[in-house]
């Protein structure tokens, strides 16, 4: 296991040692983002009191710097996921632009009226929308690939959803509420067999453990910078370089066209640049950078059997207070979505609050899946790097103590 | 000042009354004469219709019906017991003194009631918007009624 106690050491957010409701803050809200360590502060803070400058705007020695960092950022994410050209990695807004990106610039160049794209209910909104819309445009349809009671994507029934009409599969790599992990290169391999393109969503995958796109062979792979100790407001797209290629803007301005003329006739640059319309999130991307390296100094194995341990951990605990419903043991990620028993999951989150624990209840964007758990809402914990078993302990300590949960108020 | 003195037990009890055994939830089984107004939120779980009926006036019925938190079903079923029998201006006035309450700033305990039970909701910030939005959307629908002269 990694040592938490270490690691914090390098977060603010822990140094500081803050507090909720008067309690230490306990953190298990890192499916919806984390914190950050001082080497992404202080990359952001050298973007603007030594580096500032726009990207490819200038003749000067400043600008040039940007853009050897932006450049070196790229590589260095590439490296992050094994992408085999840094030209394979565009740089978003987040998860959700990345998608829309997808959906705009790939769906809307290759979907015909009756075509399918297969996506499941437990897909986070960003990416059920976005295939909504594009779908609505172009005549296609949304379809489901069912789950399993548990609530997984198995093989025999992605085989069953695909048909001639599939032109796209849009999956999460790790699902937001379940956190079950999908096989995602046998999944590739089946797609790419039917003639489809395959598109990842890695909000909660990237993060948390090594990538090799390559290897999976994903078409598209699309992550946050937010919830990988990363800045907000930074994400990524990788995509196969013959599949960015044929693609569409999604905003089209600066930065991006070689040419315009009075006649209306213009030309766009080559990926990734192409993607990146107006002046990008620099600071985001310097923030995003350092992320990036702190995680591989630490080693994204590590990371990901930290969580492995926690989450048997969590489990174990919960179950011993006797007052937890668990909708996801098996999961293989640092995700644990539960409710108090007899407890509203909103209650629930409030009356965690009250003793400094920060949970999500809700719906976790995953709306449609909610109806297939049965339950309107959950709580979910989610772990990473520096999360402790004593975390866990407080939490399985509220829960035992869940019908209290009014106390919040008193 | 209510009649008598609210313990922290008490209030417990009241809440969890309104939540479990609520008096006014339920679609009415004939919506004939009913406005209904969707109460939502993006900040949180709570989704529900409110049900009023008016007449010359005064108010013969509230109700609710969706799914809600403890604390936005039992404000919103004590909302509908204060509000029922009354007109306009002492519904309003009710509305208001209990949204300064839960802002804490001053406020007329005399017409709470039960609502009372919810004074320390600043204590949890989060859940501000769960205790008001029965009575936000009740007071939306009280002023348009008024308006129509309803």
């Amino acid at each position: 296991m990694l040592d938490p106690k270490t690691i914090r050491k390098d977060f603010p957010m822990y140094r500081n040692q803050l507090q909720m409701q008067g309690k230490p803050l306990i953190w298990l809200d890192n499916a919806s983002t984390t914190f950050k360590p001082d080497c992404v502060l202080e990359a952001i803070t050298r973007y603007y009191t030594h580096e500032t400058s726009n990207s490819h705007r200038g003749d000067y020695d400043l600008c040039y710097h940007v853009d050897q960092e932006i450049l070196q950022a790229r590589k260095d994410v590439a490296k992050f996921i094994h992408a085999s050209s840094e030209n394979e990695i565009v740089f978003t807004s987040g998860t959700t632009s990345s998608i829309n990106l997808v959906a705009y610039g790939y769906g809307g160049i290759v979907l015909q009226p009756g075509d399918e794209i297969l996506i499941d209910e437990a897909e986070h909104a960003s990416n059920v929308l976005p295939w909504y819309i594009i779908a609505k445009q172009k005549g296609a349809k949304v379809k489901f690939i069912p789950l399993t009671k548990e609530g997984r994507l198995t093989v025999e029934n992605l085989r069953k959803s695909l048909t001639r009409k599939t032109k796209i599969v849009s999956l999460a790599q790790v699902t937001n509420v379940l956190g079950y992990l999908l096989p995602v290169k046998e999944f590739a391999k089946i797609i790419h067999e039917a003639g489809a393109v395959f598109v990842v969503d890695g909000a909660q995958s990237v993060p948390h453990m090594k990538i090799d796109v390559q290897d999976l062979d994903c078409d598209f792979l699309s992550w946050s910078g937010h919830k990988m100790l990363g800045p907000t407001g930074i994400g990524v797209l990788y995509g196969k370089y013959e599949l960015l290629e044929k693609m569409d803007p999604y905003l089209v301005g600066g930065g991006m066209n070689q040419k315009f003329d009075i006649h209306g006739d213009y030309s766009f640059y080559l990926p990734p640049a192409r993607f990146e319309a107006g002046t990008i999130n620099i600071e985001g991307i310097y923030g995003l950078h350092a992320a990036v390296k702190y995680l591989e100094g630490i080693g994204m194995d590590q990371i990901q059997a930290h969580e492995r341990e926690l989450k048997a951990y969590a489990v174990q605990k919960l179950k011993e207070s006797g007052n937890a419903v668990l909708y996801n043991e098996n999961g293989e990620t640092g995700i644990l979505t539960f409710n108090i028993k007899d407890v509203f999951a909103q209650d629930a989150a409030t009356f965690l609050n009250s003793r400094g624990i920060a949970c999500r209840s809700g719906q976790h964007c995953a709306k449609i899946l909610n109806d297939f758990l049965g339950t309107p809402a959950t709580v979910r914990a989610s772990f990473y790097l520096y999360t402790s078993k004593e975390d866990i302990d407080a939490l399985a300590d509220a829960v035992k103590h869940g019908k209290d949960f009014l106390d919040a108020y008193f | 000042m209510p009649t008598f003195e609210l313990t922290p037990m008490m209030m417990r009890e009241i809440i969890m009354d309104h939540y479990s055994s609520p008096r006014h939830k339920g679609v009415p089984s004939s919506l004939e004469g009913y406005d209904v107004l969707h109460a939502s939120s993006t900040n949180c779980i709570d989704d529900f219709d409110v049900y009023l009926q008016v007449k010359d006036g005064k108010v013969l019925d509230a109700r609710w019906e969706g799914v809600a938190c403890t604390i936005s079903s039992a404000s919103t079923d004590i909302l509908c017991d204060r509000v029922i029998g009354g007109d306009y201006q002492s519904s309003l006035y009710i509305i208001q003194q209990y949204l300064n309450m839960i802002e804490e700033k001053p406020y007329d305990d005399s017409v709470l009631d039960e609502a009372l039970v919810f004074m320390n909701t600043g204590k949890q910030a989060a859940r501000i918007h769960c205790a008001t939005m029965g009575w936000t959307t009740m007071r939306e629908m009280l002023e348009k009624d008024e308006k129509e002269g309803k």
